[in-house]
């Protein structure tokens, strides 16, 4: 490299490399339609966060879990130890292991948010019913991976989480549901051979099959393009060039206010790892400081806050092959909210105030059920969880029912979007 | 987009403007092939993927781990309980005292399965004490809820589970209870009795859990 082609060669060489990519790699090609030129609404407000801390939180999990297999042993004789000395011996372990167990956490925190921001705007309806079920199907995905990846540590209530769930399975009738468990355990108990699978799917399975359901979610989101709080279609207007006029390019616009909304939730995020990563015993559980024994249930199991509402639902039915049934249902009816939701309105801002009430009252429920779920069954709480499963599952068919013939307030042609610069100028 | 769209057009509209000829197609013989074909991948999918499948069932060290185990029971005084355990689960032997087997028949009406008709005994202990052996329950430790270890509560009723407790198992986990013959009470959540695993007797001092009495008894 001699010092007098080298300026000219500079700015060539980037443009011939780049060149040289394109014509045998779509590389400028799938930025322009991902990133630069894909044009979102401008009027996203603070809702619209989540889907990008979302893939943060994936990054974090991704990343910390690699390193945590580094050092982690899963054999039933040596994984609590092996915790215990990526906590005390390996250099930054602790923070390591602290960012994954509170990732997990922070990941359900976010996506029910963005769940939540899905049901407010109504961004599963026409033609975005798929990229709902991409998303439902990342939420399945999700609560598979938290719930091997919470045996791992082989702790008391690693051990007997695993053990109820996977009894689950032994409801299936017909003989069925023992050769599942058995199965699915590998021995007659919960053992080293079921550590050892959990691992594996932990580490490589779901991930994987997480990662291309995102990349799923991301196409189809790019394909019929980003909902907004209004529910207006911006693709319905556009400029002489084929551009929403309500469409701003996803960078730099979108990216920089991600970026600060990045930022904002890293700093949460780390003043728990580093100031509560236990949460009280909410994140990790105080059971799961003891060992494993599969001769000793704990006093009071409880699964990881995250599981608790489809817990309670499940607690709520007194017979058992019921409750699973309630459970694995509960879940099932999220999948059809495309189709149970007739109402051509979108956005919950210009829907009649019955659907607001009744979002409401859904989403206090749900939060109450949590809450049931984490708490022991007494009698009075049994009966608050049965009037709570009633209320979820009574959601639906009021829905479907009463969004038939829906009126509410008018729509607007463009969305509404109020400037921070001068106030009252029509955009 | 324009490429691909030129390139998509073929197969949507087959002999429009495409290529190949389909003059003389045997369309018959391509479907029976195309089924033939369908039929062959399946089975070599089922077939790969049996050993994969069947890789994540016990091993035979797991097989083996679940082999039978022997109990000594001479030395069980009445009203104690020794646990053993049996494929990785506790297996409890209860010498139950006279008293104790007389609450067994007191009320009936609070069980939900008194009289074992469900499946969760081997049939020479589908009787009234659920055992070979009156005095010697011999059950498996954990409830039929959700897979939790009961506690052994022999005492008649404690502050915490009521006047009306005449000695049994109390499972922590969820508040189901079952009576000294690990019969269910109506009302909780687990679904039936304790199950009773199959064992016999080798003598009177020593039991085999894992293995079935034979015809003679």
């Amino acid at each position: 490299m001699s010092a007098n082609v080298s300026p000219d060669n500079a700015v060539g060489k980037k443009n011939g490399l780049l060149a040289w990519v394109d014509e045998r790699f779509p590389l400028s090609k799938l930025l322009e339609e991902h990133v630069t030129q894909y044009y979102a609404p401008k009027n996203f407000n603070l809702w619209y966060v989540f889907g990008v801390l979302a893939m943060v939180t994936l990054v974090i999990q991704i990343v910390t879990g690699i390193f945590l297999t580094m050092n982690y042993k899963p054999d039933g004789a040596k994984a609590f130890a092996s915790v215990e000395y990526i906590m005390r011996d390996v250099n930054f372990g602790w923070l390591i292991r602290y960012m994954h167990s509170t990732g997990a956490s922070a990941f359900f925190v976010v996506v029910y948010l963005h769940m939540f921001r899905a049901l407010m705007y109504g961004s599963y309806k026409k033609p975005r019913e798929l990229l709902w079920v991409f998303g439902m199907l990342i939420y399945v995905a999700l609560m598979a991976e938290a719930f091997m990846g919470y045996l791992l540590p082989w702790g008391q209530m690693s051990y007997w989480g695993a053990q109820v769930i996977i009894s689950l399975f032994g409801a299936i009738p017909f003989g069925i549901g023992d050769a599942v468990t058995l199965w699915l355990k590998g021995d007659y108990i919960v053992s080293d051979a079921t550590l050892n699978r959990f691992f594996a799917l932990h580490v490589i399975a779901v991930p994987l099959v997480l990662i291309g359901l995102v990349a799923g979610h991301i196409m189809a989101l790019h394909e019929v393009g980003s909902n907004n709080p209004d529910g207006i279609e911006i693709k319905k207007n556009k400029n002489s060039a084929g551009i929403p006029k309500d469409g701003i390019p996803f960078h730099p616009y979108y990216t920089v206010k991600d970026l600060v909304a990045i930022v904002i939730f890293l700093i949460v995020f780390f003043a728990v790892v580093f100031f509560a990563p236990e949460m009280g015993g909410y994140f990790l559980e105080h059971a799961n400081f003891i060992p494993a024994d599969p001769l000793k249930t704990p006093e009071h199991i409880a699964p990881v806050w995250y599981f608790t509402p489809f817990y309670a639902i499940l607690r709520a039915v007194p017979d058992k092959l019921g409750g699973v049934m309630a459970m694995g249902g509960a879940i099932v009816v999220l999948f059809l909210l495309p189709w149970l939701d007739r109402s051509p309105i979108r956005s919950i801002r210009y829907r009649a105030n019955w659907y607001k009430i009744m979002l409401f009252v859904f989403a206090a429920n749900f939060l109450m059920l949590g809450y049931l779920g984490i708490k022991p069954a007494t009698d009075l709480y049994t009966l608050m969880s049965r009037i709570g499963t009633l209320i979820y599952f009574g959601y639906f068919p009021l829905l479907f029912i009463l969004s038939k013939n829906e009126v509410g307030k008018p729509l607007p042609d463009r969305v509404t979007y109020h400037g921070h610069g001068r106030a009252g100028e029509a955009s | 987009m324009s490429a691909t769209s030129d390139a998509a057009s073929g197969p949507q509209d087959p002999g429009k403007e495409s290529s190949v000829s389909t003059a003389g197609l045997d369309v018959k013989r391509r479907r029976t092939l195309v089924r033939g074909m369908a039929a062959v991948g399946g089975l070599g999918v089922a077939a790969v993927a049996w050993p994969f499948v069947t890789s994540m069932s016990p091993s035979a060290r797991a097989r083996a781990a679940g082999a039978p185990v022997e109990a000594s029971i001479g030395k069980l005084e009445a009203g104690q309980l020794l646990t053993v355990e049996w494929r990785g689960k506790p297996v409890w032997i209860v010498n139950r005292t006279e008293q104790q087997l007389g609450t067994l028949s007191v009320d009936a009406s609070r069980l939900s399965d008194p009289d074992s008709t469900q499946p969760m005994q081997p049939e020479y202990a589908a009787n009234e004490y659920r055992s070979i052996k009156p005095e010697y329950l011999v059950v498996v430790g954990i409830c039929t809820h959700l897979g939790c270890s009961p506690t052994y509560r022999p005492e008649v009723a404690p502050a915490d589970l009521g006047a009306d407790w005449e000695g049994g198992f109390f499972c922590p986990c969820h508040g189901s209870k079952f009576d000294l013959a690990g019969r269910v009470y109506a009302g909780v959540p687990a679904p039936t009795n304790l199950e009773v695993p199959p064992y016999r007797y080798v003598d009177d001092g020593l039991i085999v859990v894992g293995e079935d009495q034979g015809a003679a008894a």
